[in-house]
């Protein structure tokens, strides 16, 4: 049975310690952010021609339109409607603009390392119940695995209840839409847009769903952890295994809709004015591809301390495999939604991506070397798949480029030029990293690594795929 | 051509089939092939048989589809016949690479399964009117068929064919 070592529980609680400090130090410097400040950014943004010009979040660096290939053209009159509410650039509600920016930056740094920890966790969940709904044989041995970072969906989904509770209060500017005035016509703070979507787009409403989705992860996620260490010792004629079954099924429903709707209300709802069909498929992918390389990660390090004797090459070839797979798909989903909107070229949708490529050049390029090019070349061989450190360096690449897909998601609507990667982002990655680590060894430790009451366990066991070595272990067992 | 002796030795299960293979090359016998209705897995191994270089030349194909579509999209939208593409009249292929993905797409994928399958049925010398080499027909039903060449060891060969669980052992004259 797995221990979790003092070392490592020490490491967990370090990061966790240094991440506060340093999440406590970005919240502290914001919040001394002034006027003076915000006025002093923008003449900066001037300056220096970063990115080229300033940009507020609405992308309405357009109408200077020197970007050929975005080739926005007429866009001006739509532009200016939207400006009307941040006033021109050298007024101080343009620098208001820019502080709250400011001062969104560590709620942001926050926001993003919350969601992309919460967003893996819940995708290791449901590829979990897409294992047992599948009734595949191959997984088995990596269950107690996927159960134990699923783990770490109890503490980012409470961090993300206080998240929610103080964007409500107010505290942060992350969702312009929730803006006082922006529903009301008597007010300058008045959105026509946002208002047309006021059905969907409410306060209370986003609340509401927000805490069903978490609520409804967190329940399956405690019944099936609960019946799944029940199964070892249940004996009851596979009683248990097809509650579990069941109960996977009706997840599975229930998370394709939540998950959509999760996108579009904490994602998508940072842009209110922008909106693209295929949104909750594209965060699916990304998070799903993170997922299935996080799985990867905690086996293959789990499996070097001796943990999981029944994890043969084959298993880490077929994470490989999917690794390799979903990282397409992302690229697939992530090009289909970017080329219909170059290639249609209306104003309203194509600003989402102007604001990126003005101003988030290098990572928005980056990101697509990272999460396509280099895990295709890395992981095509087959052999490649099988060898750990392979997949350790390809995943480390998977996972710093989707962790730039979900910041890109966020920053622009939220800080728009004036984001950065410093002590903020580091510290609340930090900070998470170090609560899944603590959650996950510790949950691991909890139950037996083998979910010995699983029909397909033995399956799972002698898994091999024909056309691999197994190096470092008795190849007789695997015919 | 001066004629040879071969030993055909009959199998009706893969996995007896395997396992006679590895005891046949224990007793360092060369096999000259075996033929199967359906792919056996760990046949190759077993047989001690190079590992294919297939996959290899699948990605230089990809390669190749990629190029021509990237050269194909130049000249015919941009050289030959500029097109105005989606409204953004830039005449830059990499202005409109965008456009051009799905078709560098495809071409990759054409190029490496077609001439994929080309070079394999070239390895394997299939081609338009070849007569089969298939020495029974069996082996395209139910039966696998180990092909042995002989000099003088016919009868301790034999003994160890019946013996892996052969159903059937000819020799035979091969031309």
């Amino acid at each position: 049975m797995y221990q979790f070592s003092g070392k490592l529980k020490t490491f967990s609680l370090a990061l966790i310690l240094i991440g506060i400090i340093g999440i406590a130090f970005s919240f502290y410097s914001a919040s001394n952010k002034t006027l003076e400040d915000a006025k002093h950014a923008i003449t900066a943004s001037h300056d220096d021609g970063h990115g080229s010009g300033h940009t507020d979040d609405h992308g309405s660096k357009v109408v200077e339109g020197n970007h050929d290939a975005s080739g926005v053209h007429d866009t001006n009159e739509h532009t200016k409607k939207e400006m009307s509410a941040h006033g021109t650039h050298d007024d101080d509600s343009h620098a208001t603009h820019v502080l709250h920016q400011l001062q969104n930056r560590p709620w942001s740094a926050v926001y993003v390392a919350l969601f992309f920890f919460l967003g893996i966790s819940l995708l290791v969940l449901a590829f979990y119940a897409a294992q047992r709904v599948a009734q595949s044989g191959w997984s088995i041995v990596l269950f107690r695995v996927m159960e134990a970072i699923t783990a770490n969906l109890v503490p980012t989904s409470i961090i993300m209840l206080v998240i929610i509770g103080l964007t409500l209060g107010h505290y942060n500017h992350m969702f312009s839409w929730m803006t006082p005035g922006t529903f009301d016509p008597a007010s300058t703070n008045y959105d026509p847009i946002v208002d047309g979507k006021s059905w969907w787009m409410n306060v209370p409403g986003w609340a509401i769903r927000s805490v069903i989705y978490l609520l409804l992860w967190n329940l399956y996620r405690w019944f099936i952890r609960k019946n799944s260490i029940a199964e070892d010792t249940a004996n009851d004629g596979h009683k248990t295994y097809k509650k579990n079954y069941n109960a996977s099924v009706i997840f599975l429903f229930i998370f394709m809709i939540t998950e959509s709707m999760m996108s579009w209300d904490w994602i998508m709802g940072l842009d209110p004015h922008w909106f693209s069909t295929l949104f909750g498929w594209y965060v699916l992918a990304t998070l799903l591809v993170s997922a299935l390389t996080v799985i990867a990660f905690v086996t293959i390090y789990l499996r070097s301390k001796g943990a999981l004797p029944q994890v043969n090459d084959s298993h880490i070839h077929d994470l490989a495999k999917f690794m390799f797979g979903f990282s397409v798909f992302w690229t697939y989903l992530w090009f289909a939604q970017f080329m219909l909107i170059w290639y249609a070229n209306i104003p309203e949708e194509t600003t989402y991506f102007v604001a990126r490529f003005n101003e988030y050049k290098l990572p928005f390029l980056a990101m697509v070397a990272m999460n396509f090019i280099f895990p295709v070349l890395l992981l095509l061989n087959s052999d490649f798949k099988s060898i750990p450190w392979f997949v350790v360096i390809g995943g480390i690449v998977i996972l710093g480029g989707h962790y730039i897909d979900v910041f890109i998601m966020v920053m622009p609507a939220t800080v728009g030029g004036q984001w950065g990667f410093g002590i903020a982002e580091i510290s609340a990655l930090l900070f998470f990293l170090g609560i899944f680590i603590y959650t996950v060894f510790s949950s691991f430790a909890k139950a037996s690594a083998v979910p010995k009451g699983n029909p397909f366990l033995e399956e799972s066991e002698h898994f091999h795929y024909y056309n691999i070595e197994h190096r470092g272990e008795g190849s007789a067992d695997h015919h | 051509m001066e004629s040879s002796k071969v030993i055909h030795a009959f199998y009706n299960d893969d996995e007896v089939l395997l396992d006679a293979v590895k005891a046949v090359k224990a007793k360092h016998h060369h096999i000259e092939e075996v033929f199967c209705p359906f792919p056996v897995h760990g046949l190759d191994k077993a047989m001690g048989l190079a590992p294919t270089r297939l996959a290899i030349t699948a990605f230089f194909y990809g390669i190749t589809g990629l190029a021509v579509a990237i050269w194909m999209t130049n000249y015919i939208m941009i050289q030959d016949w500029p097109q105005d593409i989606g409204g953004k009249p830039s005449f830059s292929w990499i202005d409109n690479m965008p456009a051009f993905v799905p078709i560098m797409f495809e071409l990759t994928v054409f190029f490496a399964a077609h001439l994929m399958v080309i070079t394999f049925y070239m390895r394997s010398r299939i081609w338009p009117f070849k007569e089969a080499e298939n020495p029974d027909p069996r082996t395209t039903d139910d039966h696998f068929l180990m092909e042995i060449p002989v000099s003088d060891n016919v009868d301790a060969l034999t003994a160890l064919l019946t013996e892996t669980g052969a159903v059937e052992i000819n020799i035979v004259d091969k031309h």
